[in-house]
């Protein structure tokens, strides 16, 4: 296929899109962000950071952060906030504020997604159909929670666990802080939340929407900063929970600073998951699944289907089909709407995209790249595939968390289960086939917490997400996820 | 009088009950401190086979349907049943309690493991839930079994809280290493042969006796063990093992205090080795007619 610009005005059958990009100045950018501590935007006493548009490579806005001192004030905020107004709140009560919460984020959600788009570098269209709306939606939901806690099956009155630190990832920065902040409000906990250190503005708008609710001061405090930060919000002895989604690599950490504290502990981490696709499915389909799967937000996701195994008798069938669709994605201006694949969220995570792919070419793996244009400034890679993948290449076991897919043949259901099982993760697994008995019969036999039948990335607040193994524990949304915000240890002691 | 055969008491691993590749034993003494018996010492390699050993249950034991395995908990309790004048005599003999305690400690036992055997087919309709996601998908969540379990069986308690601890774990469909309390491994292994006779797939149940500080390090670290119960730890090596199980992010269960196993159980022990796994398939049109099966 020519892409020649001449070709193009001779060929009808050769087209292009027209730019169209949303105006940057609906995300209404300030020149610099406070932390939000007990009610007011303060400066804090960290250095500054810039946070930097990855779309361009240009600096964005700049931050004030947090110092461990501030992290003391913010903590001790939470705790006044939960000894004194929270926890004296009706449930009913407690779920207003949250509602309130929904609707603002509803109200702001153009400028929220304009703003995201800028600060994470993903497109537009990711921001504005799932990352914004969906946020909205668990606050919504967990509003709704607030006052219905006796019926999940922990008792008549179960009890909050007090004050939450959560730290969240670079990915998706305002849905994950409305997974840890919603359920742990609903439950009737105080937080204190450290956004990601390249994605910290949407959380500090989300402050002021929680402001403008007049949520009672100390009950929600966001704390940007580094990881330094974030290491030292989980080990504050201060805290009654601690809720982390990232590496497993922190996650780690994490468990062992925790070890001996008694506090309770969510992890949503890394993983290494397998879109399985059997000789009956309909390959179609399946390649939009396989798409979504590894490309939605530039395959920087913790559940990205990032192995594709695929059955050996339509390999070559389904993989051509799967490049003419991925070369056709369009890479490019997150705030273009016709943007499939924007940018990766930064230079740190755009070395290690290019040098795990580098590793897959040393290792022997068939590298195949779309032919798209990318752009000349911003952090961008094009969609790959390898091909001739084998289970103990890095590409093969290793997170990328970028937009590039691992490709394994299989002859044999039990030897496609053997092949996905084989990971020290277990997060996401999905499968493709037109056979309902044997899609169940996988879904029961592949060991992670997420599974999807002939679909990929799909969330719902009501749904509860979270990993096996090293991909975590604990779950985020339904009633497991609000649980793992209550005191749910029932067993009798002595004394 | 003819003189009694004294019974040897072995590991349980793999549904067998081999002695300890090391050849290490250690003494018992029951409540008065006379000699009770030579007990296994188990060793770091022991510990690897048991886990290998409840790697090949687990396979077994995680896709038997809930309903077998609660007869199969069930007969557990038969055994027990059957053989508690035995348990009655041995809890006596090495722990210096009255009849009656005994009495009380073996039939509250029974009805622990008659408690379990009625759990394993509702763990889904209570811990799972029909998800009613905005989309057109039907999404469920339903729990499956962690995997393999280390346990660390209490020293307070030496049948009782051995089954209030192990119970809960397999009737999850978990499978077990269990490091049975150091100064109470007769009881333990005399367990063991319960299950040995209880249809309990081998494997299910594997059964160290010895030295948890010198063992349960190794069984923290191993990344073929997915959980680990911190009941019968004391505080400090809780404490480590807790940071070795960050390693390999296994799930950890570590009682808030004592636990009151003469209480009815809660859940909390049943729902720590459990995994909630979502799913999600797409419903739409029944007609396939316009090509919206999805």
């Amino acid at each position: 296929m020519s892409r020649s610009t001449e070709s193009v005005a001779t060929d009808p059958t050769e087209w292009d899109y027209a730019p169209a990009p949303e105006s940057e100045a609906i995300g209404r950018v300030k020149e610099r962000y406070l932390p939000f501590i007990d009610g007011k935007f303060v400066e804090g006493s960290g250095d500054d950071l810039v946070s930097v548009n990855p779309g361009r490579d240009e600096p964005l806005s700049t931050v004030s952060t947090v110092s461990e001192a501030d992290l003391d004030t913010a903590v001790h905020a939470a705790r006044q906030a939960y000894e004194g107004p929270w926890s004296r709140l009706s449930g009913a009560e407690r779920g207003k504020y949250l509602f309130r919460i929904a609707r603002g984020i509803a109200e702001r959600s153009r400028e929220l997604a304009v703003l995201e788009a800028l600060d994470n570098g993903k497109p537009i269209k990711e921001t504005r159909d799932f990352d914004v709306p969906t946020a909205a939606q668990h606050f919504f939901y967990h509003a709704g929670w607030a006052d219905k806690l006796q019926h999940l099956g922990h008792g008549p009155d179960p009890k909050p666990l007090g004050v939450a630190g959560q730290v969240v990832p670079w990915n998706f920065p305002l849905l994950m802080a409305a997974w840890k902040i919603a359920p742990a409000l609903a439950a009737g906990n105080t937080v204190v939340i450290k956004p990601a250190e390249t994605t910290p503005l949407s959380a500090l708008v989300l402050a002021e929407i929680i402001a403008d609710a007049d949520l009672p001061p100390g009950v929600v405090n966001i704390v940007p900063g580094a990881g330094d930060v974030g290491a030292a919000l989980v080990r504050h002895p201060g805290l009654d929970k601690v809720a982390f989604t990232g590496s497993t690599t922190v996650g780690k950490q994490i468990q062992q600073t925790l070890a001996g504290t008694g506090r309770k502990l969510t992890l949503e981490l890394g993983g290494k998951g397998a879109t399985i696709v059997f000789s009956d499915a309909a390959i179609d389909q399946a390649v939009e699944g396989i798409v979504n799967a590894i490309f939605f937000n530039a395959g920087q996701v913790c559940c990205a289907g990032s192995r594709l195994l695929v059955q050996e008798s339509i390999a070559e069938e389904l993989l051509t089909r799967l490049r003419e669709r991925v070369d056709t994605l369009r890479v490019g201006d997150p705030l273009d709407k016709n943007t499939d694949v924007g940018a990766i969220n930064s230079r740190s995570q755009w070395d290690k995209i290019t040098e795990l792919t580098r590793a897959g070419v040393d290792e022997g793996a068939e590298l195949w790249q779309s032919s798209c244009p990318l752009p000349d400034k911003g952090f961008f890679v094009a969609p790959t595939i390898f091909t001739d993948a084998t289970q103990t290449m890095r590409i093969a076991r290793e997170e990328i968390f970028g937009p590039v897919l691992s490709v394994i043949t299989f002859r044999t259901p039990d030897e496609a289960l053997a092949k996905a099982n084989n990971s020290p993760y277990g997060l996401s697994a999905g499968v493709w086939t037109e056979k309902g008995s044997r899609a169940m019969a996988m879904a029961a036999r592949l060991r992670a917490g997420v599974i999807w039948d002939n679909t990929w990335n799909r969330f719902d607040p009501a749904a509860p997400f979270g990993g096996y193994q090293e991909s975590g524990f604990g779950r985020e949304g339904g009633p497991s996820g609000l649980a793992a915000y209550l005191d749910t240890d029932d067993e009798a002691l002595i004394g | 009088m003819s003189i009694a055969v004294a019974k040897t008491y072995k590991l349980y691993v793999g549904g067998s009950f081999p002695r300890s590749e090391s050849g290490r034993t250690y003494q018992v003494a029951d409540a008065g401190g006379s000699f009770l018996a030579n007990a296994v010492l188990a060793s770091r390699k022991d510990a690897r086979d048991a886990v290998a050993a409840a790697r090949k249950g687990f396979s077994s034991w995680s896709k038997a349907t809930p309903y077998n395995r609660g007869q199969v908990i069930y007969r557990i309790a038969e055994m027990l049943q059957s053989r508690a004048p035995e348990f009655i005599e041995l809890l006596i003999t090495s722990r210096g309690v009255d009849h009656a305690a005994a009495v009380a400690e073996v039939d509250a036992a029974i009805d622990r493991l008659v408690h379990y055997a009625g759990w394993t087919d509702k763990l889904a309709a209570v811990f799972g839930s029909a998800n009613p996601v905005s989309a057109p998908y039907f999404s469920y969540s339903a729990p499956e079994p962690t995997g393999v379990v280390a346990i660390i069986a209490p020293t307070d308690a030496p049948l009782l809280g051995l089954v209030s601890v192990l119970a809960p774990v397999i009737t999850g469909g978990n499978a077990a290493v269990l490091i049975a309390a150091e100064a109470d491994p007769c009881i333990a292994i005399t367990f063991a042969e319960v299950l040995a006779t209880s249809d309990v797939p081998a494997g299910v149940v594997n059964i160290l006796t010895g030295s948890a500080t010198e063992i349960a390090p190794h069984l923290a670290a191993h990344a073929d063990v997915n959980a680990l119960d911190l009941t019968g730890a004391e505080a400090g090596l809780a404490t480590e093992l807790e940071g070795v199980a960050a390693g390999t992010v296994k799930r950890v269960y570590r009682p808030k205090g004592r636990p009151d196993f003469a209480a009815a159980p809660g859940t909390v022990r049943l729902r720590s080795f459990l995994e909630i796994k979502t799913v999600w398939h797409p419903t739409g049109s029944p007609s396939l007619a316009g090509g919206s099966s999805y």
